[in-house]
């Protein structure tokens, strides 16, 4: 696991002087310590990813106490009071069938939510199988694979969900699926990399000279090595499948009404954008510092994750 | 050269015959046809308008006229305007997005290039606090969020410009910036990580102290070697300004391409969609030629085979 983390010098590094230290005055830099314990200290100390997780923390917190906490019921219509102002009773106002902007705007953070995990999820399977057979195998396989890959990579990303989720019906899986089925090319791309040198490395020929199975080196060498890398790529692709759940919710192709999302909101709050500006900006705001927040966490888990990166 | 070149145009080939035939073949699967309208029609009707149309024979057949039609620049009929050809549908909003996309990379580029090289030549300095700044801002903020706070703020509160629309110049604005300073923000990144790290090299301490003038030694050794990496995130850049334009002539209400697609998606348009995804599809992948074209010359380290 912790193979190619700087976290002790290798004894072997110090016997061939190439630290230039004599080997008796050895004295390890600091103690020893996993690649993830290591990282995730160093990812405390990053202010701004910091901020980021307590903020994303907030949101998962509230999205998942949705029905605990007295909110008013997010599909209830209020007819006579649509397009009020925020007040005391309904801190973020209402909309124009007189619902609840509050409650559909927490209600809303769990689809996007959702569709930030669940399209996670299948771009990992499809993204770590596709790059894993490639890398791993080599050869003609990975010459088909890759070929495929860059093909499927040429159509624009956005586009494509588009098509997908318009011939598949819009529903909350069907955006899911239409996220996950495209998007898993970075990722492939990004193992196959990783694996390709990987296996050439020096711990795993000795691996394989003390009679290590190909499946065990896979397992407990490769992979291992590899979920860096991957875990920076798929915190990045948490705020763009929310984002894309908002486009497609924008443009008709979200969730069904009466249902709440971040898109929904402002597809609707866009026809009243003269009048009741609020509805807008609400769910824009929400969705913007979501959006946010994913990408300060991303970025410090890339320097954190970083093994160069030894503070 | 010139093989990198003739293999990169023959590239195309496959990439939009995978997008014609996923297009084609989602399009088909979809539940519901283009009929089936608020107001339904017979069946003897349904039968003349498939007969018409050509959705009575099989799909493989559908696909082979279609694309046969494509290859003479028939785009075949659209189903919700009986009397026009999608061709003609898609060249009347052509001019719209193709200048809302020139207008937006304009901006991208006069306002990320120099501040980019600004910001690093001025390293630590308050310029380079506010460009860092506008940097990680507007690259974070999502396009339609930006539209949004535009127009609430410069159309709504100040009256400066009109909300939506497409036409006058002062309508041009607010679109182009939302499109734009996205991008904008991206480039000034990038060109400030690529001036900070080509001003590190040796051959920038080498031409200073063979007492090279200053402005030589930016213009031959810095923006030249700079530029390459620009250069090469100028094909995502154009892709993102192409496909960004779907949602920003949405927010607008501006008649081009974007409008068409989403239009055909509700109406189950099946040849405009196809017609606008395939334009689409043939523009990325045609400006990504260009660049990777433009980027052989620009390094000529790189050698293709």
């Amino acid at each position: 696991m912790t193979t190619t983390t700087a976290a002790t010098p290798s004894p072997t590094s110090v016997a061939s002087g190439r630290l230039g230290a004599a080997p008796e005055v050895y004295t390890p830099a600091r103690s020893s310590r996993g690649l993830w314990r290591d990282a995730w200290r160093r990812l405390l100390r990053n202010k701004l990813a910091l901020a980021g997780m307590i903020f994303i923390a907030f949101v998962v917190v509230v999205a998942l106490l949705a029905d605990v906490l007295p909110l008013a019921d997010p599909t209830f219509q209020f007819p006579s009071s649509s397009y009020a102002r925020p007040s005391a009773a309904h801190p973020l106002g209402m909309d124009q069938l007189g619902r609840d902007v509050l409650s559909r705007l927490i209600h809303g953070a769990r689809v996007s939510l959702a569709v930030a995990v669940f399209a996670q999820a299948i771009i990992l399977v499809i993204g770590l199988f596709v790059g894993g057979m490639a890398g791993y195998f080599g050869g003609r396989i990975d010459n088909w694979l890759m070929r495929f890959t860059d093909v499927f990579y040429a159509f624009p990303d956005l586009l494509f969900v588009i098509i997908i989720t318009a011939a598949l019906g819009a529903s909350l899986t069907n955006i899911f699926l239409a996220i996950g089925l495209v998007n898993w090319t970075n990722l492939a791309r990004l193992v196959r990399g990783q694996l390709l040198t990987l296996r050439e490395r020096e711990f795993v020929t000795a691996a394989r000279s003390i009679g290590a199975p190909a499946w065990r080196i896979l397992v407990s060498h490769l992979l291992p090595n590899a979920a860096g890398p991957v875990t920076v790529q798929l915190t990045y692709g948490l705020p763009q499948a929310i984002f894309t759940e908002a486009v497609l919710s924008f443009i008709g192709l979200g969730v069904r009404p009466p249902q709440a999302s971040w898109g929904t909101m402002i597809q609707q709050g866009n026809e009243a954008i003269l009048s009741a500006p609020h509805l807008v900006l609400f769910p824009a705001v929400a969705l913007a510092l979501t959006m946010l927040a994913f990408n300060f966490v991303g970025d410090g888990l890339r320097d954190a994750l970083d093994p160069q990166n030894t503070r | 050269m010139t093989r990198f070149i003739i293999r990169r145009i023959l590239w195309l080939v496959p990439v939009l015959v995978f997008v014609s035939l996923i297009t084609f073949t989602l399009m088909h699967v979809t539940p519901g046809g283009p009929w089936d309208k608020e107001k339904p029609v017979s069946a003897q009707v349904q039968a003349n308008l498939n007969a018409r149309y050509n959705l009575d024979k099989p799909a493989w057949q559908q696909y082979l006229l279609y694309m046969q039609g494509v290859l003479h620049g028939d785009l075949g009929p659209s189903y919700t305007y009986q009397d026009r050809s999608v061709t003609d549908i898609i060249l009347q909003g052509v001019p719209t997005t193709a200048s809302l996309g020139a207008l937006a990379a304009l901006l991208a580029l006069v306002v990320g290039v120099p501040l980019g090289v600004i910001a690093a030549t001025r390293q630590n300095t308050g310029i380079d606090y506010a460009a860092i700044g506008f940097g990680t801002m507007f690259a974070s903020v999502p396009t339609f969020v930006l539209g949004f706070v535009l127009i609430i703020v410069v159309a709504l509160d100040l009256h400066l410009v009109p909300t939506s629309g497409w036409g006058k110049p002062t309508q041009y604005i607010l679109p182009v910036f939302t499109l734009g300073l996205n991008q904008a923000a991206l480039l000034t990144r990038i060109t400030r990580a690529s001036v900070l790290d080509v001003s590190r090299q040796d051959f920038m301490r080498t031409a200073r102290a063979k007492g090279l003038r200053e402005v030589l030694v930016v213009q031959r050794h810095l923006l030249k070697n700079a530029l390459i990496p620009i250069v090469t995130v100028l094909g995502p850049v154009l892709a993102f300004l192409l496909v960004g334009s779907l949602v920003v002539e949405q927010i607008f209400s501006i008649p081009g391409i974007g409008r068409l697609l989403v239009q055909g998606i509700s109406q189950r348009d099946y040849s405009l969609i196809m017609g606008t995804t395939l334009l689409y599809a043939f523009v990325i992948a045609g400006l990504n030629l260009v660049v990777d074209v433009a980027y052989a010359f620009i390094d000529p380290r790189i050698t293709y085979r």
